[in-house]
């Protein structure tokens, strides 16, 4: 029975990780809201942070279902800590020009949409199904970063200098996505769980053809030293987290 | 083809092809880029709770609400184009304080119950300036506005829904909801401008079939509307002299100090250059991109010449 338990205590840590990783995500992007170069923009950054907060929730209150108590979609996220926060710091790192907002949405959706169109096929029936929903919308968000990396890639010298920089600064962070060491193997053997280390290949393969359309070069790979995924932070989560939790820490036990 | 006079005289829709006089067109789009602009700085009150929303489920909804707006926003912008004004000269025109938006933005919202103050109090009287704007005799603002009030009545419910919920939560909630409502309550009643006497513009746009009913009483229909929510809100209208008239089966409300409405008009409400100033912030740190953007379009475009 033992392990049967700590099975399934690390399914709801998996799930936890994924919406995690959603929700900050979101978080960064709604503070681009009625900030957007275009109105156009707007309207699409509101649709991929409403996308990724959609995503979250759902797993979230997937995550709760397997815990003893049971916990709702707002404990996960209202009421934990930085330290017990799954996601990569990739999402957390406060928001620079929007050249950096496109290139890091590029990255995670290039890695969510290989993540998600594996996950639709997890032996776990409500993982699957959320994947697969979630795969048609991280398609969407992939492209559309993908075509604004190119027309800032490949714009003007300042947009494509800008661009540069913001990829130079984003790559230490990518190679965290396809750590899998936070993961119980179990979990990847039993086809609950994607290795992480197998996206890999077609992700940077995807990023790289874009850059080269670009006009944009591969920064040489500087891994930054980060465990996101065992809870260890930059220090940009503790403030986002702040305003997040803030208002629901204020009033305990109130309903919304 | 009929005349303009007919036109209006049959109370058929203006298209953009007709001929229709300098001074209706004027005023169309005097009417529309502030209906536009309000769009758009009203996504910054409300922003401005979004990334504190207390439960996921409320910031989802907050957030496909903002976004709604970004969309109102541009359907009224290539509504004002078909007049043969740019989106761009219309936002050059807000951002040197030329055009106008609608003064309820110039307040801040302070506490979470706001954002369900705007929804009821502010998204309720916007519906009801506009829902004549359906039959609104230039055709295609006419039809944006179809549009646009199926989704304000929308936001409307919510912003109703999020009140209740306070309003029958903790002690804290319920004075935070009264305390949104004491403060909104006021400005919504000005959102419908000036009592008829004074107003400006109304005469004529009501003989062009552009305004359908006078600022009194689309004020009183919205008093009307409202009175008997805020009972099933379970909160208080700030108005010691609201009463029932019997007689005229109609709400009466104390006198409204329009003095501040002019103030907030003029520029000196509490956030007139904030919300400008943010505006004019994200257009001049935009910029570099939407030349970005246009640079790669001559590019693809001088590729696709070369091939062809």
């Amino acid at each position: 029975m033992r392990s049967t338990c700590e099975a399934v205590a690390t399914e709801a840590e998996y799930a936890v990780a994924l919406a995690d990783d959603a929700l900050v995500a979101s978080q960064r992007l709604v503070e681009w809201v009625a900030r957007a170069p275009q109105i156009e923009e707007d309207v699409a950054i509101g649709n991929i942070a409403l996308d990724l907060l959609g995503q979250a929730r759902l797993l979230y209150q997937y995550a709760g279902s397997l815990t003893d108590p049971p916990r709702t979609e707002d404990d996960l996220a209202y009421f934990r800590d930085e330290r017990a926060f799954r996601n990569v710091c990739l999402v957390e790192r406060e928001n620079g020009d929007f050249a950096v907002t496109m290139v890091r949405l590029l990255v995670l959706a290039a890695y969510q949409r290989e993540l998600y169109d594996r996950l639709a096929r997890s032996v776990d029936p409500t993982l699957a199904a959320i994947a697969a929903k979630a795969v048609k919308e991280v398609a969407y968000h992939r492209d559309h970063a993908r075509q604004w990396v190119l027309r800032l890639g490949d714009g003007t010298p300042e947009s494509h200098r800008r661009t540069q920089t913001a990829l130079e600064a984003e790559w230490p962070w990518v190679s965290e996505l396809f750590d899998g060491g936070w993961l119980a193997p179990a979990l990847v053997e039993r086809g609950v769980a994607v290795a992480p280390a197998s996206l890999e290949e077609p992700v940077l393969a995807f990023l790289r053809e874009v850059l080269d359309e670009a006009t944009l070069a591969e920064p040489d790979p500087r891994p930054a030293v980060t465990a996101g995924r065992e809870g260890r932070h930059t220090e940009a989560l503790g403030h986002l987290l702040t305003e997040l939790q803030h208002l629901a820490r204020s009033h305990p036990g109130a309903s919304w | 083809m009929s005349t303009f006079e007919e036109l209006i005289a049959a109370n058929e829709r203006v298209e953009p092809r007709d001929d229709m006089p300098d001074a209706y067109r004027a005023t169309l789009v005097r009417q529309i880029a502030q209906h536009a602009h309000s769009e758009i700085i009203g996504m910054q009150p409300e922003g401005n709770w979004l990334t504190r929303a207390p439960s996921l489920r409320r910031k989802a909804i907050l957030l496909a609400k903002v976004q709604d707006e970004a969309g109102h926003g541009l359907y009224l912008y290539a509504a004002a184009e078909t007049l043969g004004v740019s989106r761009e000269e219309l936002l050059d025109a807000l951002h040197a304080g030329r055009q106008k938006y609608s003064s309820i933005f110039n307040y801040p919202t302070l506490s979470w119950a706001d954002i369900g103050a705007i929804g009821w109090l502010v998204d309720g009287a916007a519906i009801v300036n506009q829902v004549p704007l359906c039959r609104c005799s230039y055709g295609p603002y006419a039809r944006a506005m179809v549009r646009v009030c199926k989704e304000e009545s929308f936001h409307q419910r919510q912003g109703f829904e999020l009140l209740h919920t306070l309003s029958h939560g903790t002690e804290a909630q319920h004075a935070m909801a009264q305390d949104a409502v004491d403060r909104w309550w006021w400005p919504s009643l000005m959102m419908f401008g000036p009592p008829d006497d004074a107003s400006t513009h109304s005469a004529q746009s009501m003989e062009w079939g552009i305004k359908r009913f006078s600022n009194d009483t689309l004020r009183q229909r919205f008093v009307d509307m409202t009175v008997p929510q805020a009972e099933a809100l379970g909160l208080t209208l700030p108005d010691p002299d609201l009463r029932w008239d019997e007689e005229a089966e109609t709400w009466r409300h104390g006198e409204i100090d329009f003095t501040e409405l002019f103030e907030v008009v003029k520029g000196n409400g509490p956030c007139n250059a904030q919300r400008l100033g943010h505006r004019v912030q994200a257009h001049e740190d935009g910029a570099w991109v939407r030349e970005a953007a246009a640079a790669y379009a001559r590019k693809q475009a001088e590729k696709g010449r070369a091939v062809a």
